[in-house]
C-alpha cells in the first residue's frame, strides 16, 4: 500500500535560513503520526509544504504514490492534505453549513439554503460530528469547530489531516472527545500528522513519532520503541536531562516556608459567574498552583488577582497593604507582577521592540519627570536578556522576529522587571518548547526562591510541578488541595471533578503538607 | 543547561558582546532609514520643480509651500497621534472650522456685519478656540471609550453635525471680522519665516520628543500596537486615548486659528474635505491605520510632499480643471512608493 504522504529529501530557504534541510517523512494510511521537535526546528515550514503553500527548493512530496499537484493549484492541494490551525481559519459570522461549502456552493443561481443546509448535516453525520448546521460558526466551542474544520477538510476528499497544537485551547474532556474522533477516523483510513509540543498526548494518541531538529530529520520510531527520556534528548540534541531539570525546580529555601508571613492574602474574593469566595494565603518563597480546566474559575482568580477584572466583592492584600480591586496600575504598585495567558492578546506589542516591552511596566523609572531615556530603556533590556538568557539580536529587535519560547521571556520580563513580591503567571508555558519550559518555570522558581510568593494558573501537569501546593478548581469552586506529593492521575482527576472520595483529596492534601 | 549557556556566553570575550551591540545598532539605524523613506522623493519633487519653473527655488515660493503646509501640517499631526494610538478621528476637519467660529461667536460685537454675542473680552478668542477644539475630542471619547460605539462612525457623525453647527451659527455666511490675536499668529513673520511655520514646527518637536523620550508618549504606541498588553502592563488605556483624542481637537482648533488668521476670514466651508489629504498625508509618511507605527517626522515629510505636489503642479501650469485628478493620482504613486520604500504592508 502506497503511503497517505511521503516527502523525500524536502530542502526549503528563505534567503540565508535553512528552514528544511533535506528532510524526509512517511506517514502510512489510518497512521497518526506525530511531528515533534521544538520552535524553530522546521514544523511549520513543512506543513506549509505539504499543504501546498510553500513550494520546496528540493526534494519530492508523493501523496498515495501519486506526485503532489503543482505549486498553486489550491483545489486539487485541497483534495490531498488539510491542515487545522491553531488559528481558526473559519468565518466566525457565517453558519457552519456556509462555512462547510464556502466557495464550492452547489448548483449555480441563488443558494437554496434548505437543500445546502440539510447537505450540510449529511455531510457532518457521515463524520458523526454533531453540530447543528445553522448555527453561527462563533457560537462553537474550539472542539467543534475543529470537527467542522476537518469535517470539511475530509469532503474535498482530503485523506491527510494535519492537526497544528489541536489541544492548546481545549480542556480535558475536550482533548478527550477530540482524541476519540480522531482513533475513529483513523479506523475509517484517515491519516493524521499530529503537531504538538504536549508529549503526554504524543504517547496517548500516536503510533510512530518523527522527530526534527534544527531543520534535519533526526528521527522516526514507533512510540513505544521510544521512551520519554530519548525522544527529548532526540528533540534538545543533549543528554535526558529530564529528571535533573525537573530537580532544580523544586523549592531551595532554607527556612521552611510554612512559617513565613503570607505575603498575599485575599479575603472572601469572589466574582459571580466565575469563582465562588475563594481565601488564599501565599508565602515568601512558595509556589502556589491554581489548577482546574477551561472556566473552571481558575484564569479568573489570576486575573482578578492582577487587576484585570474587578471582583464583586472581597479583599486583596501584599504584605499588609490593601489593593484597589480592579485595578491593574494599583496591583503593579503593590508588587504584583503579571504574565497573562494569551503572549498575543495580552503580553505583547509585536510590532515593538524587546526593549520597549520588556519595559513597559517600568516605564516611570527609566529617566527623569516622565522621561524614557533610550539609553536607559536598552540598558535595562539588556541585564533582562542576560538574565533570562533570552535569544534575540539585541534590544532594538521586533518581537515578532522571536521564537514563541523566547517571546514568553520577554512577557516574564516584563512582569519581572518591577521586582515584584508576588507573581501571577496563567499558563506560563502555553505553546513553548520543552527546554523553553524547564526555562520559563526555572525562572518562576527563582523568583519564589529570591523571597517572592508565585502563583501559576494552569492546567498544565508540567507547570503544577513546580509549585508547593496545588488548590484544585472546577466550576468555580475549590474541591481539593494537594501538597507537593500529587500523582498526575489524582490531579487530573481532581481538575475533571472526580474527587476521590470527595473530602478525601483535600485532607490527603493537608497530611502531605505538614 | 542553561548553566552551560551562561558560561559560553560570559566565556566569549569582549568580541561576543561588541559583535551585539554593533548589530543593534545597525538594527536602530535600519528603523531610522524607514522614516526617511518619503525624503527622496521630496527630492525628487524639488528637482522637478526646479525644471518646470524657475520660480520654484526662491524663498518667497519655498516659504509659500511650508506656510501652506502648517494648517494641513497640525490637523496631520493631531491625526497621527490618534492613528498611533490605534483610533481614528474624522471630525478634525471640522473642528479646524467650527472651533473658530464658535469663539468669534462668543467674542464679537453683535454691531457688525456678522452678529456676535460679545460675551467674552477678545483676547479670549484663541483660549476660547482650543477650549472648543478640546471639548470636541472630549465628546469623541466620551462616545468611542465610554458608550463604545464604532470610532469612524462617530467620527463621522460629528463631522457632518459640526460642520452644521458651523453653518448654523456663521448662518452660512463669510465672517470677515477676525480677532488682532488671530490676525497676528497668521500673518506675523518671526526671522524671516512665518510665525505660523515655527509654530507648526514646534508643534511638532514637541511631539516627536513626547512621543520618543515620555512613557505617555512611549505609551500610545503600546496602545495602538496591543491595547490588551498595555493594559496587562498597567497603562490607563483609556484616560491616555481620551486626552489624545482631546489633543487631537486642540490641534485642529490651533490649526483654525492660524488659517482664519491667515486669511482674514473663516468661510462657511473651511476645511471641507481636508480629512482625505489628512489620511493621505499621514499614511504615505509611514503611520499605520491599525495603530502602533510610525513618527511625526514620517508623518511631517508626508504632508510636505503633498504640498510640493500641489505647488510644482500649479507652477507647471497644470489646467485648474485637472488638479483633482493628479492630485489624487499622485497620492496614489506615493502611497505606492512608500510602501515599497519602508518594506511594509499598509492594510
Amino acid at each position: 500500500m502506497h503511503a497517505a504522504v511521503r516527502a523525500e529529501g524536502v530542502v526549503k530557504r528563505f534567503g540565508p535560513t535553512t528552514a528544511l534541510d533535506g528532510v524526509d517523512l512517511t506517514v502510512r494510511p489510518g497512521e497518526a503520526h506525530a511531528l515533534v521537535g521544538r520552535n524553530g526546528a522546521g514544523k511549520s515550514t513543512l506543513v506549509s509544504v505539504l499543504t501546498g503553500m510553500a513550494r520546496p527548493d528540493a526534494g519530492s512530496v508523493t501523496f498515495g504514490g501519486e506526485p503532489a499537484p503543482p505549486y498553486g493549484d489550491t483545489s486539487a492541494w485541497r483534495a490531498k492534505a488539510a491542515c487545522v490551525y491553531q488559528k481558526s481559519m473559519i468565518v466566525p459570522d457565517l453558519t457552519v453549513a456556509e462555512n462547510l461549502y464556502l466557495g464550492r456552493f452547489p448548483g449555480t443561481g441563488p443558494i437554496r439554503w434548505r437543500e445546502l443546509r440539510a447537505r450540510a448535516r449529511e455531510l457532518l453525520a457521515e463524520y458523526g460530528v454533531d453540530v447543528e448546521p445553522g448555527e453561527r460558526a462563533k457560537d462553537l466551542g474550539v472542539e467543534q469547530r475543529q470537527f467542522v474544520e476537518i469535517a470539511r477538510a475530509l469532503s474535498f476528499g482530503a485523506r491527510l489531516i494535519i492537526l497544528d497544537e489541536p489541544t492548546a485551547r481545549l480542556d480535558a474532556g475536550g482533548i478527550e472527545r477530540l482524541f476519540a474522533k480522531l482513533r475513529e477516523l483513523q479506523e475509517q483510513g484517515v491519516a493524521f500528522l499530529f503537531i504538538s509540543h504536549h508529549l503526554q498526548e504524543v504517547y496517548e494518541l500516536c503510533d510512530t513519532v518523527t522527530v526534527y531538529r534544527d531543520a534535519r530529520h533526526i528521527v522516526t520510531a514507533p512510540v513505544a520503541e521510544l521512551p520519554k527520556a530519548e525522544l527529548v534528548a532526540a528533540m534538545t540534541g543533549e543528554g535526558a536531562v529530564a529528571d535533573g531539570a525537573s530537580a532544580a525546580l523544586v523549592s531551595q529555601a532554607g527556612e521552611p516556608v510554612e512559617e513565613r508571613e503570607p505575603v498575599l492574602r485575599t479575603e472572601g474574593l469572589a466574582l459571580a459567574g466565575a469563582y465562588e469566595p475563594v481565601d488564599l494565603a501565599v508565602r515568601p518563597g512558595e509556589v502556589l498552583g491554581l489548577a482546574g480546566a477551561a472556566a473552571s474559575g481558575n484564569t479568573a482568580i489570576g486575573e482578578t488577582l492582577v487587576g484585570m477584572r474587578a471582583p464583586d466583592g472581597g479583599r486583596i492584600s501584599v504584605g499588609g497593604r490593601a489593593v484597589r480591586t480592579g485595578s491593574v496600575p494599583d496591583a503593579l504598585e503593590a508588587g504584583i507582577g503579571y504574565v497573562p495567558e494569551d503572549r498575543h492578546r495580552q503580553g505583547l506589542v509585536l510590532t515593538r521592540s524587546v526593549a520597549e516591552n520588556a519595559t513597559l511596566t517600568v516605564a516611570d523609572q527609566l529617566g527623569p519627570y516622565g522621561t524614557v531615556l533610550p539609553s536607559r530603556t536598552r540598558e535595562f533590556a539588556q541585564g533582562m536578556i542576560d538574565s533570562l538568557d533570552i535569544k534575540t539580536s539585541g534590544p532594538g529587535q521586533e518581537v515578532t522576529g522571536l521564537s514563541g519560547g523566547n517571546q514568553q521571556k520577554v512577557v516574564i520580563a516584563r512582569a519581572l522587571a518591577r521586582d515584584p513580591g508576588v507573581l501571577v503567571a496563567i499558563r506560563p508555558t502555553a505553546g513553548v518548547d520543552v527546554k523553553s519550559k524547564d526555562a520559563l518555570l526555572g525562572v518562576v522558581r527563582r523568583v519564589a526562591d529570591g523571597g517572592a510568593a508565585a502563583v501559576i494558573v494552569s492546567d498544565e501537569l508540567d507547570d503544577l510541578r513546580v509549585c508547593d501546593r496545588v488548590l484544585v478548581l472546577f466550576h468555580g469552586r475549590t474541591v481539593a488541595e494537594f501538597g507537593s506529593g500529587w500523582s498526575d492521575r489524582e490531579l487530573v482527576a481532581a481538575m475533571e471533578g472526580f474527587v476521590p472520595g470527595a473530602g478525601d483529596g483535600v485532607a490527603a492534601g493537608k497530611t502531605e503538607e505538614s | 543547561m542553561t548553566d552551560t549557556a551562561d558560561r559560553v556566553e560570559k566565556e566569549t570575550p569582549p568580541t561576543g558582546p561588541q559583535l551585539r551591540v554593533a548589530g543593534m545598532e545597525f538594527d536602530l539605524d535600519f528603523a531610522r532609514w524607514r522614516d526617511f523613506s518619503l525624503v527622496p522623493v521630496i527630492f525628487v519633487l524639488g528637482v522637478i520643480g526646479f525644471i518646470v519653473s524657475p520660480a520654484f527655488l526662491t524663498s518667497d515660493n519655498l516659504i509659500g509651500v511650508v506656510q501652506q503646509s502648517t494648517e494641513l501640517g497640525l490637523l496631520v499631526l493631531g491625526e497621527a497621534l490618534i492613528l498611533i494610538s490605534g483610533r481614528m478621528d474624522l471630525s478634525l476637519e471640522s473642528t479646524i472650522g467650527v472651533a473658530p467660529v464658535i469663539a468669534l461667536w462668543l467674542v464679537l460685537p453683535a454691531s457688525g456685519r456678522f452678529t456676535g454675542l460679545e460675551l467674552l473680552p477678545s483676547w479670549m478668542s484663541v483660549p476660547v478656540c482650543l477650549a472648543v477644539g478640546g471639548l470636541i475630542g472630549l465628546l469623541n471619547g466620551f462616545l468611542i471609550l465610554k458608550l463604545r460605539v464604532n470610532g469612524f462612525i462617530a467620527t463621522l457623525g460629528m463631522l457632518t453635525m459640526l460642520r452644521g453647527l458651523h453653518v448654523g451659527i456663521s448662518e452660512g455666511q463669510s465672517i470677515v471680522t477676525v480677532p488682532d490675536s488671530f490676525a497676528y499668529l497668521g500673518r506675523a513673520d518671526w526671522v524671516g519665516v512665518p510665525a505660523a511655520v515655527w509654530l507648526c514646527l514646534g508643534l511638532f518637536a514637541i511631539g516627536g520628543v513626547v512621543l520618543g523620550y515620555f512613557r505617555h508618549g512611549r505609551a500610545l504606541y503600546a496602545i495602538g500596537g496591543n491595547p490588551e498588553a498595555a493594559r496587562a502592563a498597567g497603562i490607563r488605556v483609556d484616560r491616555i486615548t481620551w486626552v489624545v483624542l482631546c489633543v487631537g481637537g486642540m490641534l485642529a482648533a490651533f490649526a483654525g486659528v492660524l488659517y482664519t488668521g491667515h486669511y482674514g476670514s473663516v468661510s462657511a466651508n473651511q476645511g471641507n474635505g481636508w480629512i482625505f489629504q489628512v489620511f493621505a498625508a499621514a499614511v504615505i509618511g509611514g503611520i499605520s491605520l491599525r495603530g502602533g507605527r510610525g513618527t511625526l517626522f514620517g508623518a511631517l515629510t508626508g504632508v510636505l510632499t503633498l504640498q510640493l505636489v500641489i505647488n510644482v503642479m500649479t507652477l507647471g501650469g497644470v489646467p485648474a480643471l485637472w488638479t483633482q485628478f493628479i492630485n489624487g493620482a499622485i497620492i496614489i504613486v506615493a502611497l505606492v512608493i512608500s510602501r515599497f520604500a519602508s518594506g511594509e504592508k499598509q492594510d
